[in-house]
């Protein structure tokens, strides 16, 4: 636990409070259509596949592959400054939707499209833990 | 439906430009409009429609406060929002409600202060998106690059040829006295550009500018009588993909494909006509991949096709003459309306294109999350 994380924690709401409980858990959940059977990510309110608002949150693999990632070389957030160069990759989850997250334990020379990853947590603060991605 | 160039453009107003501190984003917005007037011969009495970009800096700036301080008796207008397509959508709603009767004389205005804003709202284009930030995900340029990524890995197209747009807009900027930046740059240079986020360096990036512009759109008839030669406007589309690339089906399809079928269907045209371009730039990869979804080269061959001097003046298709906005200024697609206007004017000095008669414009917002085209002919 660190105790004076200074980056920016994410806005939990009443549509992805489910998400961020499950995370403190240490579990991966999405969002998965009653009625299509197509996953979501981010939570939101009706399926976007058809439209249903019949959205149930289901533990999910935590498995995906790399489908593409930037390093950034730009202090954007005084937080940030000492990570950079950082990379931030895109993972696409087994179930389909992809999310932007970090890859750890993997350095940013070393990432490539395509690369199996899986989630693990990184516990921030007292109430959040932030979902990020290992090599699998 | 076919337009047939029932309207056409016959105002541009331009203002001071690049890094301009100390000037308020309605003073842009006032004197672009006060110059489109001027130099379509027209008074402030003529005109009856004003549709704006609301400003990035300054968005309490709307259409009405401008009418009352320019003294415009409307019977059209409002804001509207389109993000970066703004520019060539405002026009094609400005085309509607001129053909509909709704008003004789539209003005299209937009003003940025992004370059020289004190108050903090200049890091519109710096901030996060919903809870990226947890994981250091901000900015365009941070989403753009995760585009250009995959637009690298899936057709392999390379940073040496992102390299040929930003040194070909640059030579354009040279011989245009209002740009930016105007000292050429090699391949070489924009290489060793520092990175921003990779894969995406510093000469990839547009600018950050103060200015204006301004346009007015009239109907074909009224613009004959006017000070200008008008330049009729022959196609419109929009395409425009989910705000959140990540979404989107493809990341390497943009809303150019729906958006220039459209225009080109409307025009009656193809890509082989268009004798001048002007392309969306806020990062140099979106020029080809723009040309592959607008049908200039089959998918993934945008690279090649942006090679050999192909979008230079003299090249078969020779694009963003002004500079664009990796180097004339940023000032959203407005950069590229009014430089596609001016060509067909035949007004453009030592960067004119000769003997151009058929211009495509394009404009893009978000993260190539909306889309707009237009084509003009004089």
């Amino acid at each position: 636990m660190n105790s004076a994380y200074e980056k920016p924690l994410p806005r939990i709401d009443e549509i992805n409070k489910p998400y961020w409980e499950a995370a403190k858990r240490h579990e991966f959940v999405l969002q998965r259509c009653d009625n299509c059977g197509n996953y979501r990510y981010p939570a939101g309110i009706v399926c976007p596949h058809c439209m249903s608002d019949k959205l149930t949150w289901v533990k999910v693999s935590g498995r995906g592959r790399v489908y593409t990632w930037v390093v950034i070389h730009q202090v954007y957030h005084p937080a940030f400054a000492g990570d950079i160069p950082y990379a931030v990759v895109a993972v696409e989850l087994e179930e389909g939707p992809r999310m932007s997250t970090s890859l750890v334990g993997c350095k940013p020379e070393d990432i490539t499209i395509g690369m199996p990853v899986e989630v693990a947590f990184n516990d921030v603060s007292r109430e959040i833990a932030l979902p990020v991605f290992r090599p699998a | 439906m076919s337009l047939n160039g029932a309207c056409a453009i016959s105002g541009l107003g331009y203002t001071v430009q690049g890094k301009v501190p100390g000037r308020s984003a309605f003073s842009f917005y006032v004197e672009a409009i006060k110059n489109a007037i001027f130099d379509a011969g027209l008074t402030n009495k003529d005109i009856d429609g004003l549709l704006i970009q609301p400003c990035p800096t300054a968005p309490g700036i709307n259409a009405f406060g401008l009418a009352q301080e320019m003294g415009f008796n409307l019977r059209f207008g409002g804001d509207q929002q389109v993000q970066g397509a703004s520019a060539c959508a405002i026009v094609h709603h400005a085309v509607m409600a001129v053909s509909a009767g709704l008003c004789h004389y539209c003005l299209c205005a937009f003003a940025d202060t992004s370059r020289s804003d004190t108050s903090g709202a200049g890091i519109i284009y710096q901030r996060a998106w919903g809870n990226d930030a947890a994981y250091g995900l901000f900015g365009v340029a941070a989403n753009y690059a995760m585009i250009a990524r995959r637009y690298m890995h899936e057709y392999g197209i390379t940073h040496r040829q992102f390299g040929e747009v930003a040194v070909t807009f640059r030579r354009h900027a040279s011989l245009n006295p209002l740009a930016q930046m105007r000292e050429p740059i090699t391949l070489e240079d924009h290489h060793k550009s520092r990175p921003v986020v990779e894969p995406l360096h510093l000469l990839d990036c547009c600018l950050v500018s103060d200015g204006g512009r301004a346009l007015i759109v009239t109907t074909a008839e009224r613009a004959r009588a006017l000070r200008q030669p008008p330049v009729y406007i022959t196609g419109m589309g929009q395409g425009h993909p989910y705000s959140d690339p990540l979404r989107r089906r493809m990341l390497t399809v943009t809303g150019a494909l729906d958006s220039g079928r459209t225009a080109f269907h409307m025009a009656g045209i193809g890509p082989a006509d268009i004798d001048v371009c002007a392309i969306y730039d806020a990062f140099s990869f979106i020029v080809p991949l723009q040309f592959e979804d607008l049908g200039f080269c089959r998918k993934g061959e945008g690279g090649a096709f942006i090679e050999g001097g192909c979008i230079g003046l003299g090249g078969k298709c020779p694009t963003n003459t002004s500079g664009g906005l990796l180097s004339e200024v940023y000032l959203q697609g407005w950069v590229g309306t009014h430089e596609a206007v001016r060509q067909l004017r035949g007004d453009c000095g030592p960067r004119q294109v000769h003997g151009a008669e058929i211009a495509l414009v394009t404009s893009s917002g978000g993260v190539l999350s909306e889309h707009a085209t237009l084509i003009l002919r004089r």
